[in-house]
């Protein structure tokens, strides 16, 4: 057979050859992607290692230390978040916040408010009766129980207006079992001026004529009413009449004509509150507890008691400090569109202006696409045709960027 | 011999060339000899990434947003009733359809009545119940009334996933050969895996209703029995940094953990930011999570996501 020639042959190996040795090499690589798959899956230890690394070394850079005082340096920021307006009231709406606290309750309180919700204030002073240079605190000069209460007040609220006047324009007091989100505090304080001679907390009102705020709930004063404060007592118009501090001061406060202020947001929920989220949201308070005589506005039981923009809760424990550092900063729900959402503060740079409107997704039949309902501030929904929407800013809703889809909730059957 | 050997050459190159043309066409995956069962074998789930999400195009997370609807399948008993109260008052009502299976009927609420006793028994006849009821939902997750569950996160989890493959999504255990999810952190199953989970429920041999005799399993293992029979194998839920999002324990039970394990860090350290589920919760502290979910929050942080989730209506805790 003559057909057969050697080069022919040789063709057909050379075929055969080229055939088989790309089929091995193409298993191969492919071999090599399959298997970055699974490797891929052993990196997340590492990462939340390396994420939790980082914040360690960056809480230590996150304060600088000036005498007794830590200056905020680093204002918290989370991964993926847009705090554009957060970080302009932080530099509109600067806060000092002192922490009564003492020797015994350094540990097992204080560290924990150092931990969590005092890193969001522009500056924070631990104030004790004696003075500890490693944690930081301020010793005031008293000594230590119930008794003691309102001296520590007054010498710390002197201590502030004398070493950080300056450095803030609202002086917040809080006890270290209080737990407070200092940039709901900014939205509260944000439409109202230090100048003025104001002061914000938990309304109670007995015993003042105006009422008086709460010391546990943790209350404010404005740059003014810090300064009426302290010249009261230069002047001797206010005197130590009681340790019960919180009375004590609404009534220098009231004589030097510092006005109580109502804290509520815009729909009449409190944002300061005198006990854990837990008592004001599922308990019920029995009509002969004090409460009832003593809360200047309506007490609501149940989830309108509180306003999502809470500022604070007292009785506090070191784990629900935490869990509420969570709540408050961590855990969310993607993508929900709060039923609450409040104008913005006057003055504050608008938000980017509205790009593409939200495609609306559909519900229920499938077929027939709903039109998206705008629930106003009280939760009410009004249908608005999608071209009402396009370009306005209405009711400060949160602005929409690209590619946002809306669906709106109907319930089968 | 120079003309054998360029002949050689020229069979080589044309051998290479036709295995590429073979390979281009028919998608040929000269590594992939798996069978089916391996195929879907990775054990973790991830959700997707911001880059992952902002690639797609408006009408393709349209489409993805009205894919991802989720039946709730809640088993319920009288005999804890406070806790189906709570479950019906909190975190169900985010889900699209929210049904509650009942070991025996009761007149307080309303439950489809499956007159069983035995746990296993009863999670079967729940969950052919909600394959028969499904309509157009084509996800599925099973929980008890003392498990939490954030639903919107729970669609942001399986946003890109297709609920025409087979998924088995929870907590994962390992139990010697065994990997099944945690029925406290909730089960989650696509409409695929329940299918086969449903036909797989009339063979006697592979997935006995009443257990052998011999030694009983516990309902979550069964089902992971019965599942891998189908070759439906559970995955780990995660997030983009590998912590998982389905908890056995409560918000409290972690943060008191890590209290003790990353004292210097205890918030980061403890749970994702997308958690799905948390178990072992108490009514109270169930209505305390609905406030701090979904209403609670810091001034001016906003999270730009790719897609907006209205509350559901006639409810004033969320």
């Amino acid at each position: 057979m003559k057909g057969l020639s050697g080069s022919r042959f040789c063709f057909y190996m050379g075929f055969v050859v080229g055939t088989l040795s790309l089929y091995f090499f193409l298993r191969q690589v492919w071999f090599e992607r399959s298997m970055a798959l699974p490797v891929l899956g052993e990196v997340p230890g590492s990462s939340v290692a390396a994420l939790s690394w980082a914040r360690q070394a960056g809480n230590t850079d996150n304060w600088s230390v000036k005498g007794a005082a830590l200056i905020n340096v680093n204002h918290p920021h989370h991964t993926g978040e847009d705090s554009r307006v957060a970080d302009q009231l932080y530099q509109r709406v600067r806060i000092l916040c002192w922490v009564m606290t003492g020797p015994s309750t350094l540990q097992s309180k204080a560290r924990h408010v150092k931990a969590t919700w005092s890193r969001h204030c522009n500056v924070v002073v631990f104030m004790s009766s004696v003075n500890d240079p490693d944690f930081p605190t301020v010793g005031l000069g008293t000594g230590e129980g119930r008794d003691q209460l309102y001296w520590k007040t007054i010498r710390a609220f002197h201590y502030a207006l004398l070493h950080h006047g300056s450095d803030a324009d609202w002086f917040l007091k809080a006890d270290d079992d209080t737990f407070v989100v200092v940039d709901n505090l900014r939205w509260v304080l944000s439409n109202h001026t230090p100048e003025e001679p104001l002061y914000f907390g938990k309304r109670f009102k007995p015993f003042a004529k105006q009422g008086y705020m709460s010391g546990g709930a943790g209350y404010v004063l404005s740059k003014e009413a810090l300064r009426r404060f302290v010249e009261g007592f230069r002047t001797k118009v206010c005197t130590h009449t009681t340790p019960v501090e919180d009375l004590a001061l609404g009534q220098c406060l009231e004589k030097m004509g510092v006005l109580a202020m109502d804290s509520r947001d815009t729909l009449r929920r409190e944002t300061f509150h005198p006990f854990v989220p837990e008592h004001h949201l599922t308990g019920k308070f029995s009509k002969s507890f004090w409460y009832w005589n003593y809360c200047y506005y309506p007490i609501v039981e149940g989830p309108q008691c509180c306003s999502d923009l809470a500022v604070s809760f007292h009785y506090v424990d070191a784990e629900l400090m935490y869990t509420l550092e969570y709540w408050t900063y961590h855990l969310r729900a993607y993508g929900y569109r709060y039923r609450y959402r409040p104008p913005p503060p006057r003055g504050l740079m608008e938000q980017l202006t509205q790009t593409e409107r939200p495609v609306v997704g559909t519900v229920g039949t499938g077929t027939t696409p709903s039109v998206i309902t705008d629930g106003g501030v009280g939760g009410e929904s009004v249908a608005k045709p999608l071209s009402d929407r396009r370009g306005k800013e209405t009711l400060g809703s949160v602005p929409v960027p690209n590619n946002r889809t809306a669906v709106s909730w109907e319930r089968q059957g | 011999m120079l003309s054998e050997g360029s002949s050689f050459m020229k069979g080589m190159a044309l051998g290479g060339i036709f295995c590429l043309v073979l390979a281009l066409l028919g998608s040929f995956t000269p590594g992939m000899q798996s069978s089916p069962e391996d195929q879907h074998h990775h054990h973790h789930i991830k959700a997707p990434s911001t880059d992952e999400l902002q690639r797609l195009s408006e009408p393709q997370m349209v489409e993805l947003t009205k894919k991802v609807r989720v039946y709730c399948v809640v088993m319920v008993q009288p005999k804890v009733l406070v806790y189906w109260a709570t479950a019906k008052d909190t975190w169900s009502k985010h889900c699209d359809q929210a049904v509650f299976y009942s070991s025996e009927s009761t007149k307080a609420l309303e439950a489809v009545d499956l007159n069983e006793k035995d746990e296993w028994a009863r999670l079967r006849k729940a969950l052919k119940h909600a394959y028969d009821n499904a309509g157009d939902l084509r996800w599925f997750f099973v929980a008890r009334p003392t498990t939490f569950a954030i639903i919107e996160n729970l669609k942001y989890l399986l946003l890109v996933k297709d609920p025409n493959e087979p998924f088995y999504i929870g907590h994962t255990v390992k139990s010697g050969e065994l990997e099944y999810v945690e029925y406290d952190s909730g089960i989650v199953l696509s409409y695929e895996a329940l299918e086969r989970l449903v036909k797989v429920f009339k063979d006697e041999e592979k997935c006995p209703e009443r257990g052998r005799a011999l030694w009983k399993l516990s309902e979550e293992k069964q089902l992971a029995v019965c599942l891998k029979y189908t070759g439906v194998f559970a995955e780990n839920g995660e997030d983009v940094h590998g912590k998982g999002l389905f908890n056995g324990k409560s918000v409290s039970s972690l943060i008191e953990e890590s209290m003790v394990k990353n004292p210097q860090d205890v918030v980061e350290g403890c749970c994702s930011d997308l958690a799905v589920t948390f178990g072992g919760m108490s009514p109270s502290q169930m209505q305390v999570m609905m406030f701090g979910v979904y209403r609670l929050r810091p001034y001016g942080h906003d999270f730009h996501d790719s897609l907006i989730l209205l509350p559901p209506e006639g409810s004033d805790n969320d």
